[in-house]
């Protein structure tokens, strides 16, 4: 059965095996005038709009952890490496990249394993993006073959960088509309021994936003700040991770707790369970369930986020907290703009910015995925990207309308 | 006359001096235009001070409306612009040259709105760095990026070279602490880019603004990450017989699993210059230094800085000294954070920022000091080990051009040397015109074309701090890259 919100048909799609051959492709297609669909394993390919492209170029075979020195804090890997395969060797020698790869997987019902050229693609962060900072964060270095069919590098493996301009954040996010990702570095961390994640049962959303945004001000290094709403008999869970090493984490948990103390009781979840519960938050999995629901992702600063939701409380079929509160998930059933004409005028009086991250093909075809710019910034956009891109043969109209 | 060239400047633009002048005093009144000579002088270099020129006039705005009104007074009129924070640019980022325009923003300085909960805050770009966490710091909150210059340097001017500090090992350098910016074109428009959302959507401008050097636009407002202080802070300083021992040192300390917000190197010629000055009580016997600071509660910090000082001994500290008061841990890094002060009063000195990979320090090291001894130079090497940021402090006399030519010589041999080992020329203080020439080192022309025509998507006419960070001959793109 096909998952409602499948990627276009991608008639022919070409893997291939090194940079060079990357580079060809792009060069044909300028050539050509036929412009790419460019993915990993595709399995974030319900993310945007939706791109009018022949064929497909893929860069799954471009594979391989390609530097990995933990006493430098650093990893480099081929674009088409399977995030696990990195998360692996970094685990194996105590390391991991903190921003939490966000897993797009259970949201769009695809398989297959999700890349590192995806992963910066989208700027995939996770909950502890809190804390640590995204994906564009952690990322230090790039190659990528530009629209106009050359190799380029910015940055590089050393973490302290600021020899000419940063193209390295302008490619995390991009979509693979500026370029084709070859190669990736991100500065990676330690993993802390343990952790525990503190639990208050009951809250309201503003009480729950506001007891994360309670936990985020205090000098423990939250790593996690998320609100659950009640669900059925479930009673609402304002989550709060800490990670530490094992004698630091009983201070801080208990430091902690206090701080939060006269909001409710708290329950400490042991690390299996804060492990599954975190991976969960890492894959929106509290919305999963219902395939037909539009689903929006939208970011504002914590202090507007419950009011904002309170707005849309019409529409909303099931939402949460991710972020402190920064981040909100919120699902509404199937209609034919998304109910963007209420979200978006609602999302922009908070002053936030709402992405439409999942619905049906034409559906992302008709509304804005992307939040509408204001005309000086889409000119700039647009500049910026035909600068590297100016034939448009890179994922044309994956982020804005042509 | 010094090494490094600056175009000539436009005869036309010279000859238009006074309608110019009267063009930028309709748009910003009073003192907000300088003319005079006198005080134009103020302005004629930053902190690459063996670098003079003098600007054609000075505009100090008040609003981002006037900034706008200026700029695009001055594309209209193909007059260059140099943005200016504070000048206290250590790679002449902001540098006047005589046919431009020098817009300063230190009249635009005020705190607009905190916002503790959402750990924000909103400023206008003239303020400080140290201005920013000082407006805070009774709310137990800082701004992270702390570059020595903290005091004197405005978050323009950070904004602008994305600049790091001794802490960034833990909390990042700008890039990662900026959230937001009022940003206004060279053709005037003022565009909101970000805001106080953790994440801003569509192309990432604002990571490519942030540390353009000047050349895009112009920053008047940002919206920054601040964070809660930590519970305490305290750090320890190691003595070790070589630098190799000490670079072992870090190198283990990270793989353990411990980051410190901070781990400083010094090697012997530094600890004798900035002990002479601070007293901090730095081991003379040493071969080198190390500075490790870790935050946390008291027990914490006991905690943490047992490990790391197990780590140290079997990596062979010779000497270790915890600070156990808070004026032993300011005397340890006063010596730290007045060092390049310290070594101004016994020498001038180029100091160079070359970032390598930390496993490739002991030889970075050593051919450094060769480098030097080649050319009869002295060179006190100073740097953040942890994230491998080099600070090698090259001596010279200024009034022997015949001297500052050979330091000019080694510092730029000392930058291939880091690229050759796979790091970067300029790990903090930016590319300004002292790197610019050796771009075609670390990069490929099609590489350094690139990012002028991202350039040129921002400022069409290349008048944006115009003679900065590429090599001069290889600029106007619209003549060369884009062909």
């Amino acid at each position: 059965m096909t998952h409602p919100v499948s990627q276009e048909a991608t008639a022919d799609v070409v893997s291939p095996l090194d940079e060079a051959g990357v580079g060809a492709i792009v060069l044909d297609a300028i050539e050509r005038k036929a412009p790419l669909a460019i993915r990993g394993a595709g399995t974030r390919a319900g993310l945007g709009r939706p791109v009018q492209a022949a064929r497909t170029l893929s860069t799954e075979r471009l594979t391989g952890v390609t530097l990995l020195e933990p006493s430098e804090l650093v990893v480099s890997a081929r674009a088409g490496t399977p995030v696990a395969e990195v998360e692996a060797a970094l685990a194996e020698r105590g390391q991991r990249l903190a921003f939490e790869p966000f897993d797009h997987r259970p949201l769009y019902g695809t398989s297959g394993e999700p890349t590192i050229g995806g992963l910066v693609a989208a700027n995939a962060s996770g909950p502890r993006r809190v804390i640590a900072g995204a994906a564009r964060d952690a990322l230090i270095g790039v190659r990528m073959v530009t629209g106009r069919g050359e190799i380029i590098r910015s940055g590089g493996r050393v973490m302290k960088n600021v020899t000419g301009y940063d193209l390295v954040k302008l490619a995390a996010g991009s979509h693979g509309t500026i370029g084709v990702l070859t190669e990736a570095t991100f500065k990676t961390l330690p993993i802390p021994e343990s952790e525990t994640t503190l639990v208050l049962e009951g809250l309201d959303d503003a009480a729950g936003v506001a007891a994360l945004c309670a936990a985020m001000v205090t000098p423990f290094e939250v790593t996690g700040a998320a609100y659950l709403p009640a669900r059925g008999d479930a009673p609402s869970c304002t989550c709060l991770r800490l990670e530490n090493f094992e004698s630091q984490l009983n201070y801080r948990t208990a430091a902690l707790e206090k701080t939060l103390g006269h909001r409710g009781p708290t329950n400490r979840l042991d690390v299996p369970t804060s492990r599954a519960l975190w991976r969960e938050i890492a894959e929106a999995a509290p919305l999963l369930g219902h395939e037909r629901r539009m689903i929006w992702r939208i970011s504002v600063a914590p202090t507007r986020a419950a009011e904002l939701v309170a707005k849309l409380r019409p529409v909303l079929a099931s939402h949460f907290y991710d972020w402190s509160g920064g981040l909100v998930w919120i699902a509404v059933e199937p209609s034919e703009d998304a109910c963007a004409g209420l979200v978006r005028p609602a999302v922009q009086a908070a002053r936030g910015h709402a992405t439409l991250i999942r619905a049906p093909l034409a559906t992302r075809a008709a509304v804005e995925v992307f939040e509408p710019q204001a005309p000086a910034l889409a000119r700039l956009t647009r500049a910026v990207t035909a600068a590297f891109d100016p034939e448009g043969v890179l994922n044309p109209g994956r982020m804005h309308a042509l | 006359m010094t090494g490094i060239a600056m175009p000539a400047a436009d005869p036309r633009i010279l000859a238009r001096r006074d309608e110019i002048v009267a063009g930028l005093r309709a748009l910003v009144p009073g003192e907000g235009v300088i003319v005079s000579e006198d005080e134009r002088r103020a302005f004629e270099t930053d902190a690459l001070t063996a670098y003079r020129r003098m600007p054609l006039a000075v505009v100090l705005p008040s609003t981002t409306e006037q900034v706008a009104a200026v700029l695009a007074f001055c594309d209209r009129e193909g007059v260059p612009v140099v943005p200016r924070g504070a000048g206290t640019s250590l790679a002449g980022g902001a540098l006047p040259q005589e046919d431009a325009v020098v817009i300063g923003v230190s009249k635009m300085a005020r705190v607009l709105d905190v916002d503790l909960a959402s750990r924000t805050m909103r400023v206008q770009t003239g303020i400080t760095n140290l201005g920013v966490s000082a407006a805070i710091a009774h709310e137990g909150f800082f701004y992270a990026p702390d570059p020595s210059s903290q005091l004197a340097c405005t978050i323009a001017g950070n904004i602008a070279m994305n600049s790091g500090g001794a802490h960034c090992l833990k909390y990042g350098v700008t890039t990662n602490n900026l959230m937001g910016v009022t940003f206004v074109t060279m053709r005037g428009e003022i565009v909101e880019i970000g805001g106080d959302a953790m994440d801003a959507p569509g192309l990432d401008l604002l990571g490519v603004i942030c540390g353009s050097e000047g050349q895009f636009g112009m920053v008047t407002e940002a919206t920054l990450r601040i964070l809660p202080m930590a519970e305490g802070a305290r750090p320890i300083l190691f003595g070790f017989e070589t630098s190799e021992a000490a670079g072992a040192a870090v190198a283990a300390v990270l793989g353990a699993g411990i980051v410190p917000v901070a781990i400083e190197f010094m090697d012997k010629i530094a600890i004798d210059i900035c002990e002479d000055f601070a007293h901090a009580g730095y081991p003379r016997d040493a071969g080198a230094l190390l500075i490790v600071e870790v935050e946390g509660s008291q027990v914490e910090l006991d905690e943490q800085l047992a490990r790391i000082e197990m780590i140290a001994r079997q990596h062979g500290a010779t000497s270790s000294r915890q600070a156990k008061t808070a004026a032993e841990a300011a005397a340890i890094w006063k010596g730290r954070k007045s060092a390049f002060g310290a070594m101004g009063r016994i020498s001038d000195y180029i100091c160079m920022d070359g970032t390598i990979p930390t496993g490739r320090l002991p030889e970075v090291l050593h051919r450094i000091t060769e480098i030097c001894d080649a050319q009869g130079l002295k060179v006190a090497n100073i740097f953040h080990a942890g994230d491998g940021n080099l600070h090698p402090l090259v001596l010279y006399d200024m009034n022997d051009p015949v001297s500052l030519a050979k330091a000019e010589e080694a510092g730029e041999e000392i930058l291939r040397a880091c690229v050759e080992v796979g790091g970067c020329l300029t790990g903090e203080h930016g590319v300004g015109i002292e790197k610019r020439e050796l771009m075609t080192v670390q990069f490929t022309h099609v590489e350094l074309a690139q990012m002028m025509r991202v350039k040129q998507a921002f400022d069409p006419n290349w008048l944006m701090n115009p003679a900065k960070v590429f090599p001069l001959e290889m600029r106007f793109p619209s003549h060369k890259a884009a062909a």
